[in-house]
């Protein structure tokens, strides 16, 4: 049985695209592998997220239920999944590359000894799987051998699955979980607080670096351009480390992965970490008023130039172009 | 406390890098190795948790070849206590690194292991997390911030959001992210200390356990080249070619 499991993440009330992506890239696997696609949405109730997503085309969708669920710890999740898994036979288990697919599938890898691919960029027709590595400077094909195998996609490589069909059958299975094993606790989650859209969906994305000096300058030079684009902000690793931003707004090999339709790089010199981070977007634009910094190497449009002068100028031409 | 912290060495992240023509690999002729960045500041935090507590001994342990020794005496000279090098020349997939350190941790019992959230050659992101399953402990990845009180642990994570806060008691696996702390550059009595401290050599197949590796790289190929861009001269141009060439605003 060559089977897929997709397991499914929601946050609040709604699936995020993140999760219709592993749900496609699921389906393809499947098909590839001459199996099925199946879904899991684990939580203490989830009845109702589980019957939403039967809509997007697996053949079956699991509510896997338990108290111990209620928020996400990877011993409480690891056990859970993984017993899933062993019942339900599947040859493997799916999840997007998102901070919560990192922590919990080596887990679930470990516990049924089987390996595992990190954040594949494209399934092979011939059991290969295709992975980045060295920060994206190289494509590796890889092979898995065994009973099951682990395998997260990276959110940018795939398209997110559509609604499809009248709706597949859902399933309420109770979680087992060793209650008594369990030690680790939620103590809180500080959500950074922003109404722009999120940066890993965002059709546009405008990053700042180190070159706007200041997290002041971000709020007032480079967020007028961000919000005048309708666009998601990040950053480089640089603006991070030096306090100007929060850390969840970082590109990059070890931060975020985006390939949005337009992504803009103010004042950063484009090390090969940021690189990694946003060379797959559809049009690169940089402005940077050092010619050689290796960021206009995959600009589609570099502009060198003040970014205090240039991005205020963008902000007036983008409204032009609004009005016109 | 005892700390174990797993050590691998990758290419300086500066490296160009250039896939070799056969697909085997890449060219290793220019390539300057080091410590994981991230392992560093696992070291580096390990160092820190001894000095603030007083006492306590870091052990590290990398997998790989003699010539990893190098890397080893590097963190025996920013201050770790001892070493240990698992010498294997095969190919090893990350559940057979994970087993390894898991014998490793079995025979040292740590009441911490503290390593890398990934290396930056591999990009795997999984070495740790597989530790703590398989020795059924508590785990926090992507750890950017670590305390210790009343027999627990508490970790604030850099997760995709926002940052999450943790706790749980030990043993238990930490992974590091970059901003966790900046490490400190070895001292030249450092350096001269890490001379007469222990670098233990370990064959891998000494240790009984199944190293065949599950996961196969079949080949490398260098990604596709993106055409190359050009300059515009003012904001202006720029947002006008946005809207009628690239078609993006």
């Amino acid at each position: 049985m060559s089977d897929v499991l997709v397991i499914a993440e929601f946050q609040g009330d709604r699936f995020p695209k993140t999760t219709l992506v592993a749900v496609n890239a699921g389906i393809e696997l499947a098909r590839k592998r001459g199996g099925n696609c199946l879904a899991v949405v684990a939580g203490e109730e989830v009845g109702a997220p589980a019957s939403e997503l039967a809509k997007y085309g697996v053949a079956k969708v699991i509510a896997l239920e338990n108290p111990a669920l209620k928020n996400y710890l990877a011993d409480a999740w690891a056990d859970a999944i993984a017993g899933l898994v062993k019942k339900l036979g599947v040859e493997h288990v799916l999840a997007t590359a998102t901070a919560m697919g990192k922590d919990l599938m080596p887990r679930i890898a470990a516990r049924l000894e089987a390996p595992m691919a990190s954040e594949i960029v494209a399934i092979g027709d011939d059991n290969t799987l295709i992975r980045p590595m060295y920060a994206g400077n190289a494509l590796a094909t890889i092979e898995m051998d065994g009973p099951v195998k682990v395998v997260t996609v990276r959110a940018t490589a795939f398209d997110a699955a559509q609604p499809a069909g009248n709706g597949a059958p859902v399933e309420k299975i109770p979680a087992e979980i060793d209650s008594a094993a369990l030690k680790m606790q939620f103590v809180v989650f500080n959500q950074t607080k922003s109404d722009r859209p999120q940066l890993t969906e965002a059709r546009i994305v405008v990053s700042g670096g180190r070159g706007l000096r200041s997290g002041e300058n971000f709020k007032t030079v480079l967020e007028p351009l961000v919000d005048e684009l309708g666009a998601a902000m990040g950053a480089s690793r640089a603006a991070v480390d030096a306090g100007f931003v929060p850390n969840d707004l970082q590109v990059g090999q070890t931060g975020k992965v985006v390939a949005p339709e337009l992504y803009v790089a103010v004042g950063i010199s484009g090390a090969i970490q940021h690189l990694a981070g946003m060379k797959d977007s559809k049009t690169i634009v940089a402005i940077n008023k050092d010619p050689d910094a290796p960021i206009f190497s995959v600009a589609d449009y570099g502009l060198v130039a003040d970014l205090f002068k240039a991005v205020p100028e963008m902000v007036d031409e983008v409204k032009k172009l609004k009005h016109s | 406390m005892k700390i174990l912290v797993p050590v691998k060495r990758v290419p300086d992240p500066a490296t160009t890098i250039r896939v070799l023509p056969d697909g085997s690999g890449i060219a290793t002729d220019n390539v300057k190795w080091v410590i994981n960045p991230f392992d560093e500041i696992a070291i580096e935090e390990a160092l820190r948790i001894k000095e603030k507590q007083g006492s306590g001994e870091i052990v590290m342990c990398s997998i790989g070849q003699a010539s990893w020794q190098e890397q080893l005496r590097t963190g025996l000279a920013m201050g770790a206590d001892r070493a240990i090098l698992v010498k294997s020349d095969q190919p090893l997939d990350t559940l057979a690194i994970a087993r390894i350190l898991v014998k490793v941790a079995s025979d040292e019992k740590p009441e911490l292991v503290i390593l890398g959230k990934q290396a930056i050659d591999d990009d795997s992101n999984q070495v740790g997390q597989m530790m703590a399953e398989m020795l059924r402990w508590p785990q926090a990845t992507f750890a950017s911030k670590i305390e210790f009180a009343d027999g627990k642990c508490t970790v604030t994570r850099e997760v995709d959001g926002g940052l999450e806060t943790i706790a749980f008691p030990l043993p238990a696996v930490i992974t590091t992210d970059l901003r966790l702390n900046e490490p400190r550059y070895a001292s030249l009595p450092g350096i001269m200390k890490a001379r007469k401290k222990e670098l233990k050599e370990i064959a891998a197949e000494s240790l009984g356990i199944d190293l065949a590796p599950r996961l196969k790289l079949k080949r490398l190929t260098a990604p596709p080249k993106r055409e190359a861009g050009r300059k515009v001269e003012s904001a202006a141009e720029l947002v006008g070619l946005l809207h009628s060439e690239a078609k993006v605003i």
